[in-house]
């Protein structure tokens, strides 16, 4: 009896397991058979046209590529620095507690809510306006305690010999960092940023009212100017458009175009984990 | 001149008999509420080998942590008492931790050269210290020379330090720690991940150094410290038992605590 039951149990586990994989499979393959008929050379790099019923997506890829590297310029180097300072310096005690939990708490609100701040205060109070810069600010809130914690996690994994070997050098704290830690720590650093951008990559709330436009007749020429992103494109032709029922190709065509960048987001970390674990020796 | 010649020798002496390295005065240790190191107070003569012998958990790798106040980068690690070195308390908090642990190498239990190349982690304290570049290449040879390393690793400085041996890894964390030019080398158990030959290497290495360093090692190795060192403390529970001339503690043990030791009856 007691047999038959763990075998149950071990059904079910794997049952679980299953059914992940099988529900990122179905999405792939009902994209994939859904939105290649829509993808060609023309798709990625023309603009849409008749009111978005024909043509391509280039510009809202585009977006979505600004939006990325903007997102990066301004998280990754100050999560880095957070999880430097709080995993080198600051070390244990209530402050850092309560960064601790403040880093948590903000990984927790929902992408809307970052959305509705970025009107309210780069938008709006900041006077920034609706623009590519509003929305990286926005997304790079967003994602900033994704990196911290990935950063710290990273330094976390640095073994304490090489701290010690370098402070018996005689070495400063911020020579410990730059020079021994932090090229330590710098492919898993990178592996966690990487993660948190192709989150970004994907995100609609957060640049819905920040960044995002309906429809550009050019690409955006400065960073206060408003981009299309493929996100909200694929949201606004699913639900906005004037013939949203006629343009199903092209909404499936965008949103496999949008699941592939972000899958090469993911191949890459995975990629550098991978030549990470090959080459660590300690 | 023979006088000059005289004098010079009558100095050296001094320098070797006289003033010790350390004068190490009712230093107690504490991480956080637990008290580790019982108010000891011991000299260490210059250019000899002293060895801190003690069953684990007797507060030995900490006493040699206060000797280069590397306990400092542990939170709630504190000590009192002094620790005289160079005529100076080295536990006073103005003293230049910097400058200090330039002047006292230290080599650890494991093995730990950085991700580096093998000149990379030679050149690494010079490199801190502002050494110019074209200086470094002949303070890394002379470091890996004092190491006994130099032989084996001349054609693969710029080879991953990962690439040698554990013993070879050992002395290049020896010539790590000399290339700064200390006075004072300390070693905490430096032999414990390594095989029988690597260990012999570096005990003979031990005592060519203590001609040109001061060497303070730490063991948990009876014989290591019957085989290396000129003076042997042995501590029990953080509280200094014996301290003597290493022969005498091995055949005249003075406390019945340090003949049990020696008779193995603590491990």
């Amino acid at each position: 009896m007691k047999k038959v039951w763990e075998r149950f149990g071990v059904v079910l586990l794997a049952g679980g397991a299953a059914a992940v994989l099988l529900t990122l499979a179905a999405i792939i393959l009902f994209l994939a058979l859904r939105g290649a008929p829509a993808l060609s050379w023309e798709f990625i790099t023309a603009f849409p046209r008749r009111g978005m019923t024909e043509g391509g997506i280039f510009p809202a890829l585009v977006g979505t590529l600004y939006l990325v590297v903007g997102t990066a310029i301004i998280a990754v180097p100050l999560g880095v620095g957070a999880a430097v300072y709080l995993s080198e310096y600051a070390r244990g005690g209530t402050w850092v507690r309560i960064v601790r939990v403040g880093v948590n708490s903000l990984a927790g609100v929902p992408s809307i809510v970052f959305g509705l701040f970025g009107l309210a205060f780069f938008v709006k109070a900041l006077g920034i306006g609706v623009s590519l810069l509003s929305g990286v600010l926005t997304l790079g809130l967003l994602v900033l305690p994704v990196v911290i914690r990935a950063a710290e996690e990273a330094l976390r994994a640095v073994p304490q010999e090489f701290r010690e070997g370098a402070y018996a050098l005689g070495a400063t704290r911020w020579q410990v960092t730059r020079s021994v830690v932090l090229p330590v720590a710098m492919p898993g650093i990178i592996t966690g940023a990487i993660l948190a951008l192709g989150r970004a990559a994907g995100e609609t709330a957060p640049i819905m009212f920040t960044a995002a436009a309906y429809y550009t007749p050019r690409l955006p020429r400065s960073p206060l100017d408003e981009v299309m992103a493929l996100p909200y494109h694929l949201y606004v032709m699913a639900t906005e458009s004037t013939f949203f029922w006629k343009t199903r190709h092209l909404q499936y065509g965008t949103a496999l175009v949008l699941l592939c960048l972000v899958l090469v987001f993911y191949l890459a970390a995975a990629l550098i984990r991978a030549r990470i674990r090959r080459r660590k020796r300690w | 001149m023979v006088v000059q010649g005289q004098m010079v020798q009558l100095s050296q002496d001094i320098r070797d008999e006289g003033a010790p390295a350390f004068q190490v005065r009712d230093l107690s240790f504490f991480y956080g509420k637990e008290q580790v190191l019982k108010g000891i107070t011991l000299d260490i003569p210059k250019r000899k080998v002293t060895a801190i012998m003690g069953p684990s958990g007797c507060g030995k790798s900490t006493f040699l942590r206060v000797l280069n106040r590397l306990y400092e980068i542990v939170p709630g690690a504190r000590a009192t008492g002094e620790v005289w070195f160079d005529g100076r308390n080295i536990l006073d908090p103005r003293v230049d931790v910097v400058g200090l642990r330039r002047r006292i190498g230290m080599v650890f239990q494991k093995p730990n050269p950085f991700p580096k190349s093998v000149f990379d982690n030679v050149a690494y304290g010079p490199r801190i210290h502002g050494v110019r570049r074209r200086e470094l290449k002949a303070i890394v040879e002379r470091a890996l020379r004092q190491a006994a390393l130099w032989d084996e690793v001349k054609d693969k400085l710029h080879k991953s330090a990962f690439d040698l041996s554990g013993g070879q890894q050992q002395r290049l964390c020896i010539a790590r720690a000399l290339a700064t030019s200390p006075e004072v080398l300390l070693m905490d158990e430096p032999t414990s991940a390594l095989d029988p030959a690597a260990t012999a290497r570096i005990e003979g290495l031990v005592r060519t150094l203590k001609e040109d360093f001061t060497v303070v090692i730490v063991t948990h190795n009876l014989q290591q410290a019957a085989r290396v060192s000129d003076h042997t403390a042995f501590l029990l529970l953080g509280e200094l038992v014996e301290y003597a001339p290493t022969e005498e503690l091995f055949t005249r043990p003075k406390d019945p605590r340090t003949e049990a030791y020696l008779a193995g009856r603590f491990s």
